[in-house]
């Protein structure tokens, strides 16, 4: 079954070349309808706000909520962690609406703007157990988030050390009433917690498809999970975005 | 070699050459990266903070930090220059989206400010004064990405040669009609439509027609596109504007004076926002295009009074 990918704005092309590179269909997911026609989703990079007022608009919030809730795999990369994750820090004046269900909090744009943008070697050792490789890969931080802190059930599958010119954040204790300083010296940059699975970094922007590949093993587990009396139905509500014919060629993976 | 296997592009600031896989992302391929996050979205012109936030609200994907809208510049004349950086550090406070800022062509020294102060990217745009009418900015030179304007395919490439990790059209800006913008993309798409098919023999003297970098040319013939994020910017007024940019191939749209010197500009931003995400369903933007008061009074380009910003290079 194809996967699909919320394509509101951001690296959903991306995503879908990825998907492409291991062999598997990419579904374009703009509206809410068109989530009951897959069971699988990717909530790709790009900007969290822009996405969350067209999500917003669209009304698509309760039908992500749900499939959240109904336990189908869900990936958030950068943008798309700040959307599964229960708390975020560091929002817009007024906040921003989020589909929730990954218990930790995330910081935005953590790392600082543009400028600070940067790639480095993560280890990743639970990935390569996983799907093979080295037992590191290439993170590519954009105006990156970072999750400061996770819940008892959530797993960690890479961390990343905070440099000493990192700017000093707060966040705020669990009963909300004060802030404490965030003085751990690495924070947490890809977790897991059951169907969800979140990165603050960019694995499409890269030629690794380890985790794209791992997605999918969660997705087999999924499937293979789901009761048999579960009817598959086929919506056909592609048309209109799909039409291979006229879609523009598209970007190269810089190495 | 452009089919739909991933294509692995090797990128060495346009020498051609294998790189080391870069640990900083202030390498060419690493400001191309940057720029992909902003896919898909909206940048808009603003002038104050108040402003900014009005386009964070609206989903922008991004802010174009300026002191005068370009349909202000053309009314007034004189020399336009780089914003002040007080203006532009208050915009960045504002908002939690990636803020640009224009400088002049050819002025480094305005490009090397905007960076000190953390600009996200930086426009190096037709619309201020020309600081330098020979020479663009060699934006190897900084970490910060640039966006260039570009009319045709060869002035694209020409950009791209000295740096720019994204590239717009330059439309005309300022007037709210959108034939030059229209007409650039088409004639950039054109182009590549053409070079696509051309005999790779052919492709040494071609480039040397379009005065364009032929390893940048034959690069672009293998993706069947430009090697960077290509955005439509000059003119757009309307949500039906921008999803015809859309349409056309384009990655995103930048809007100008057509959002804050319009009626209603919190309406009018959200509607572009949309029109951008849903430009391929005609139901969304017949609902996002009802109830506007008047879009911003546009300039006729056959008006022979009126200067063109796009002939500048």
């Amino acid at each position: 079954m194809a996967v699909g990918v919320l394509a509101l704005q951001g690296s959903y092309n991306e995503h879908i070349a990825a998907l492409r590179r291991i062999g598997v269909k990419g579904i374009e997911i703009r509206k809410a309808e068109q989530l009951r026609g897959v069971d699988s989703l990717i909530i790709p990079g790009g900007e969290s706000t822009t996405m969350a007022k067209l999500a917003e608009l669209h009304n698509l919030f309760p039908a992500l909520r749900e499939f959240v809730g109904s336990g189908k795999p869900v990936w958030g990369t950068c943008a798309g962690l700040i959307f599964l994750a229960n708390k975020a820090t560091g929002q817009k004046t007024g906040g921003q609406d989020l589909v929730g269900g990954l218990d930790c909090t995330v910081h935005r744009n953590f790392f600082g703007s543009q400028l600070q943008s940067f790639e480095m070697e993560l280890s990743v050792p639970k990935l390569a157990e996983k799907e093979g490789g080295t037992s590191t890969c290439r993170g590519v931080f954009i105006r990156a988030p970072a999750i400061l802190e996770v819940g008892p059930n959530v797993e960690v599958i890479a961390d990343c050390p905070v440099s000493s010119e990192q700017l000093k954040v707060a966040i705020p204790t669990s009963d909300g009433q004060e802030e404490k300083e965030f003085t751990n010296n690495r924070v947490i940059v890809a977790v897991k917690q059951g169907n969800l699975l979140a990165t603050a970094f960019h694995p499409e922007l890269t030629s690794d498809s380890r985790w794209h590949r791992y997605f999918l093993a969660m997705v087999e587990e999924a499937k293979e999970e789901a009761t048999p009396s579960e009817v598959m139905v086929k919506y056909d509500l592609y048309g209109d975005g799909n039409d291979r014919a006229k879609k523009p060629y598209d970007l190269p993976i810089f190495e | 070699m452009a089919d739909n296997n991933g294509v692995v592009a090797v990128y060495g600031n346009g020498a051609g050459e294998l790189s080391e896989p870069s640990k900083n992302l202030a390498t060419l391929s690493g400001k191309v990266g940057l720029a992909r996050m902003l896919r898909g979205g909206v940048i808009m012109e603003v002038a104050t903070p108040e402003q900014a936030r009005i386009a964070e609200e609206a989903g922008a994907c991004a802010v174009m930090a300026v002191e005068h809208v370009p349909a202000d510049i053309g009314a007034q004349g004189g020399v336009a220059r780089m914003s002040d950086p007080a203006l532009i550090r208050d915009i960045k406070r504002a908002v939690t989206i990636p803020v640009m800022a224009k400088a002049r062509i050819g002025h480094f020294v305005e490009a090397q400010i905007l960076q000190a102060i953390g600009v996200d990217y930086v426009d190096e745009s037709e619309v201020l004064t020309q600081a330098d009418d020979q020479h663009h900015i060699n934006k190897h030179n900084f970490k910060a990405p640039f966006v260039c304007g570009c009319s045709d395919l060869g002035e694209a490439l020409c950009r791209i040669g000295e740096g720019a990790a994204m590239i717009r059209t330059k439309g005309e800006a300022g007037t709210g009609n959108v034939v030059e913008a229209v007409r650039q993309v088409r004639a950039v798409m054109g182009a590549i439509r053409s070079l696509r098919t051309m005999d790779d023999d052919e492709v040494f003297a071609y480039a040397k027609k379009i005065a364009a970098p032929y390893d940048l040319v034959m690069q672009t013939k293998q993706l069947g596109r430009l090697p960077v994020v290509q955005f439509a910017a000059g003119g757009v007024a309307t949500p039906a504007d921008a999803a015809l940019m859309m349409q056309l191939g384009c990655d995103g749209v930048f809007v100008d004076s057509g959002i804050f010197k319009s009626r209603d500009p919190v309406r009018r931003a959200r509607a572009v926002v949309q029109a951008v995400t849903h430009h391929t369903d005609p139901k969304i933007l017949a609902d996002v295009s009802t109830g506007f008061e008047e879009a911003m009074e546009g300039i006729n380009l056959k008006d022979s009074r009126t200067e063109r910003f796009a002939r500048r290079s």
